[in-house]
């Protein structure tokens, strides 16, 4: 475990306490690319601060990711809306495409593949969204070229 | 706190600035609804069902957190509110997937009670889900079992373990509809900081964390609770056992609000009752017949014992017999005992294991204040300015004192000085860790001693008006700079300095000891030093200070106020005063020895040298507990004849001649004297296995056998003739004990018991302060054995193990011994964690996995000596403290090497 990044960024820090915690652990996210457990704990042992506190909020916001995440999040929809009008068929064609299932991080770290309830935007159903675009009216033809954009 | 007037539903109340609503309306009998709040925790205004009415506030507020003001005017039951609680509880319903009918906690349930109180629909209710059984953090504990779907996300669980056990262990996690208790990266509970306290099931309010060995074996609405006092270590916690139809202890539960625990446990209160309905207890008489017990009816077993007694009294004399009593027995049954061995068998031959960890403190305490118990109580440590912690690993051994401690510290500001080798958990609250040598407290203490006279910080008036024979002192500490205790102690002088400004300066300090002061050959030097540091800055004899040595078993206190020790009988007073034994001899009806007996050691020395030709043992294992184990198994395997009475076949046992079965705490009535001398009640709650008998029953029948008839009609009547001939125990009966035990001394019927001692004056009269110099210990590293090896207790296990190691729960954290060895050691050593070493002594040596840490210092070991496959005691050294005659367990040169 390297633990060089996150020396650095308790050094630039005098003394932290449990109120730090959110941008002391979006700081970690950015050096680590994501909140490497092991470091976490380790940040316990040299602050003081409890563990289960630290996962505690780690997990409350969506922005923390506590495995490694990719460059790019591609997001599919699982909503009611999206369903009826077939996708599944993104899903199923995002996942083949990229060669990994929801959850994961393909071994480029190029991209995060995750399924959500809703994304909101039923009115363009079916819906995949990478990073901050949303692609309406999706067919799973489309897939590739879209992916293809975010290197 | 000044008084404050406020009218709750139109009755006009009396409360206090900063109660709160809730509070107020408690301490009156009036009822609000509340789910999120327990007292021992800082309010938090989450579950929003404690709403009321303020006159004046806009919108209601929560009871729980909103203070009340002089001439408040507050409603609970208006249409509103209860509609609003309504639609509250009727929420959570939505998301609760628990069904009542199979529900452990069907009868105590705050979820439960409500519904029904405010009626909510079965429509209101979520599809149940009886068996959650996705994984969570307490997935295969055997401790602990949490139920996702029947949590209402009170986060009590989560507060309490952070603040009352200051373990965080636990956290909520995700959000929205999937949030739950978890610990860090849902680890295992047991490979978190959780220390199985149970705390946080003490406060659920649903069925949602609850003992897993509890499941199934009914419901709480089918428990009977009876209250008794906890058996695991002086703190004498208060305890209910939760018992069902089958006889069966089914959990233990605590009472929120009662003295001393307030409803705190630790892992071995909680879960370690497995043994009371173990199928190893014994459950009828043995006698050893070529080399083979076999069992004997009560009249046989008795028998023997009395003919065999008799015989050897003839032969050699009533000294030939020695007994053993027992810290773990009731205040009667020590009494009986001593009673037995002096009225009965005529000899002064009694002691029992106070010997081996709290004698130095008896012998101490007694010159030094003219009283050897804990001065102060456990309360008052909340609220101490200064706490000096020294040889005492609180947390771990006093586990409801450690939570005192920390309180005090955490919440109240205290300033907390822990003087120890080992890094123990309370450092974490330490402002100043002091990490002496073994065996150099006395000239870290004389150092801070000489820190207190050079910059003027003794209590000039307290030592001219109250103590005598300051000069003596100043003698030794003059020259005792603390850069002389830096090149024997090894800590530097600075930190010397700072802690003696702080135990000093502080308007209240209190000392707290254990047996890392004890059990040295300087033992009674170690208590001396300690009392001259509380003497010189005057903190003794007033609230929250003194010198409080924590005693280790649950009625270590007890054994020693009822005389079971060789020189004095119930209540200190001793058998060489000629008057004294005049009364005891009127009262017992029998003429008394007038020589002081042998002391523990002593005896099986004894027995090595034809003196002591028969033992009586009663619920001790000196097999497993005694110094140079050898040596001492030598003895009682010498012995012409030996007579152990216990619940198990404990190691000890297995050398006995006659074997006789008693029942334990939770099938008797009786009282524990706790560490603050408290004596509390125990109370039957189970119906003993088999033909076990009452200890006292066992002996008064024996007795009786050998011509001494004893005869009592319960417990209660034993503690009558106690109190009539015990001064300090003079008013205390069980009709006085039924809802709070009493603090010694308690002179008559009307005294209300002592909360701190010597106050005006010292038991003594005046405090005497007494030149002790510095000496090394007994043994220490040279060569061949060059690591100093200490002995002590562990978190889960209690003396001996015969008891803990019966726990399912307990033995998943703790399933062996171990040898604590510091990392870089270790790594010189090549010994890696958990791998098998061998760590001998002069006297033995003994095979135990490493566990390799930071947590010592290096060039030192510390093992536990709960274990009898890895028996630590066949290491330790029986030299002797010279006055109080205890062991050097803590002290002795080793050797460890790795096991190919
Ligand atoms: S936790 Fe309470 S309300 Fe829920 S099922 Fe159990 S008894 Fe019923
Ligand atoms: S058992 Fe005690 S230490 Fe463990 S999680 Fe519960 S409250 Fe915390
Ligand atoms: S487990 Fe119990 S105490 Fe903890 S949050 Fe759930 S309901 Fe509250
Ligand atoms: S259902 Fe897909 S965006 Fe709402
Ligand atoms: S008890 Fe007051 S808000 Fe929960």
């Amino acid at each position: 475990m390297d633990v060089d990044v996150l020396d650095r960024i308790l050094a630039a820090r005098p003394k932290v306490t449990a109120t730090d915690l959110s941008p002391l652990l979006q700081e970690i996210q950015v050096g680590y690319g994501y909140l490497p457990p092991g470091v976490l704990l380790e940040m316990s042992r040299r602050t003081g601060i409890p563990a289960s506190q630290i996962y505690g909020v780690a997990t409350f916001y969506e922005q923390f990711h506590l495995e490694p995440h990719g460059r790019h999040t591609v997001r599919c929809c699982r909503g009611t809306a999206c369903h009826v009008k077939g996708g599944h068929g993104m899903i199923q064609a995002v996942s083949r495409e990229l060669g990994i299932a929801e959850g994961e991080t393909t071994a480029d770290m190029r991209f995060t593949f995750e399924t959500v309830a809703c994304l909101g935007t039923c009115f363009l159903a079916p819906v995949v969204m990478v990073d901050k675009d949303y692609y309406g009216n999706m067919t799973p033809t489309r897939v590739r070229g879209i992916l293809d954009r975010y290197k | 706190m000044p008084e404050i007037k406020a009218t709750i539903n139109g009755n006009v109340l009396m409360g206090s600035a900063g109660q709160t609503v809730l509070g107020l309306a408690q301490a009156h009998g009036i009822e609000i609804p509340n789910l999120c709040h327990d007292p021992r925790l800082r309010p938090a205004g989450a579950c929003r069902l404690c709403l009321v009415e303020v006159a004046g506030q806009r919108g209601l507020v929560p009871a729980c957190t909103f203070q009340v003001a002089d001439g408040m005017v507050v409603q609970t039951e208006t249409e509103e509110i209860r509609a609003i609680r309504k639609t509250v509880l009727e929420l959570l319903f939505a998301e609760h997937r628990g069904i009542c009918t199979t529900c452990d906690k069907n009868g105590d349930c705050r979820l439960q009670k409500y519904g029904y109180e405010y009626q909510i629909a079965d429509t209101a209710f979520a599809a149940p889900e009886a068996n959650g059984n996705g994984k969570n953090y307490t997935t295969g504990n055997e401790a602990i079992r949490y139920r996702p779907e029947k949590c209402i996300r009170c986060g009590r669980c989560i507060r309490i373990c952070q603040e009352v056990q200051m373990d965080s262990a636990l956290t909520f996690k995700d959000r929205a509809a999937w949030v739950e208790v978890s610990t860090a990266f849902e680890m295992p509970l047991n490979d978190s900081t959780c220390k199985l306290c149970g705390q946080c099931i003490s406060t659920c309010p649903t069925g949602a964390l609850y003992e897993r060995a509890a499941g199934g074996k009914g419901q709480a609405k089918d428990l009977t609770r009876t209250r008794t006092t906890c058996i695991y270590c002086g703190v004498g916690c208060q305890i209910d056992l939760n018992v069902n139809g089958n006889n069966q202890i089914v959990r233990v539960t605590s009472p929120v609000g009662v003295v001393p625990n307030n409803g705190n446990l630790c892992v071995k209160g909680r879960f370690g009752m497995e043994f009371v309905q173990s199928d190893k207890r014994l459950t009828t008489p043995l006698i050893k017949r070529d080399g083979v017990f076999q069992e004997a009816t009560w009249d046989e077993a008795l028998a023997v014992i009395a003919a065999r007694f008799n015989e050897i009294k003839s032969a050699y004399g009533a000294d030939g017999i020695g007994g053993l009593s027992s810290a773990k027995c009731t205040n009667e049954e020590n009494y009986i005992f001593q009673k037995f061995m002096r009225a009965a068998v005529g000899t002064n031959n009694v002691d029992h294991c106070a010997r081996l960890c709290h004698a130095s403190t008896v012998a101490g305490l007694a010159k030094a204040f003219g009283s050897g118990a804990m001065t102060n109580s456990i309360d008052e440590i909340k609220h101490a300015g200064c706490i000096f912690v020294i040889g005492s690993n609180t947390t771990e051994a006093h586990p409801v004192i450690g939570l005192a401690i920390k309180e005090a510290v955490v919440r109240n500001g205290a300033k907390l000085i822990v003087a120890d080798p080992r890094g123990i958990d309370l450092v974490r609250f330490a402002a100043v860790h002091l990490a002496h040598q073994p065996g150099t407290d006395v000239a870290l203490i004389n150092a801070m001693m000489n820190v207190i006279v050079s910059e003027k910080l003794h209590n000039e008036p307290f030592i001219r008006e109250r103590t005598e024979d300051f000069a003596a002192l100043l003698e030794v500490v003059r020259d005792f700079t603390p850069e002389k205790a830096e090149a024997i102690t090894t800590v530097p002088a600075e930190a010397i300095r700072q802690a003696a400004r702080l135990y000093a300066t502080a308007p209240s300090s209190s000392i707290i000891y254990s047996m890392g002061i004890t059990q040295h050959t300087t033992g009674t030097d170690n208590v001396l030093a300690l009392a001259n540091l509380a003497l010189l800055t005057g903190n003794v004899g007033k609230e929250s200070a003194g010198v409080n040595p924590l005693r280790g078993q649950n009625n270590v206190q007890g054994a020693c106020d009822m005389g079971a020790l060789p020189n004095v009988y119930p209540g200190y007073q001793s058998v060489e005063d000629a008057l004294l034994r005049v009364k005891f001899q009127q009262a017992w009806g029998v003429a008394l020895p007038e020589q002081k007996g042998l002391t523990v050691v002593e005896m099986m020395h004894a027995v090595e040298h034809d003196e002591i030709k028969a033992l009586y043992i009663m619920g001790e294992n000196p097999a497993l507990s005694d110094p140079n184990l050898n040596r001492t198994r030598k003895a009682i395997e010498k012995v012409d004849f030996m007579v152990v009475q216990d619940i198990f076949l404990t190691e000890t046992a297995e050398y006995a001649d006659v074997v006789l079965p008693s029942t334990c705490f939770a099938e008797k009535d009786g009282t524990f004297t706790n560490t603050e001398r408290r004596v509390q009640r125990v109370r039957k709650a189970v119906v003993p296995p088999g033909e076990a008998r009452h200890d006292w029953e066992i002996l008064c029948d024996l007795a009786g056998r050998m011509g001494y008839p004893m005869a009592y009609g319960s417990a209660a009547q034993i503690m009558d003739e106690i109190a009539a001939l015990t001064p300090i125990y003079g008013g205390i009966s069980f009709d006085r004990l039924q809802t709070a035990g009493l603090q010694w001394p308690c002179p008559n019927r009307q005294h209300p018991g002592t909360k701190y001692l010597h106050t005006d004056r010292f038991t003594r009269g005046k405090g005497k302060f007494h030149a002790v110099a510095f000496q090394s210990p007994a043994e220490t590293p040279g060569q061949e054995f060059p690591f100093v090896l200490s002995t002590g207790r562990q978190l889960y296990q209690f003396h001996t193990g015969t008891m803990t190691r019966k726990s399912r729960a307990i033995h998943q954290v703790s399933p062996t011994g171990y040898v604590e060895v510091h990392a870089e050691d270790a790594v010189r050593l090549g010994i890696a964690d958990g791998q098998m070493v061998e760590v001998s002594t002069r006297r033995g040596r003994v095979t135990t996995p490493a566990r390799v840490t930071t947590g010592i210092e290096k060039g030192w070991l510390f093992m536990p000596f709960h274990f009898c496959e890895g028996p630590a005691n066949a290491l330790t050294q029986d030299a002797l403290d010279p006055v109080a005659k205890i062991p050097e367990y803590k002290v002795c040169a080793a050797q460890i090497r790795a096991v190919p």
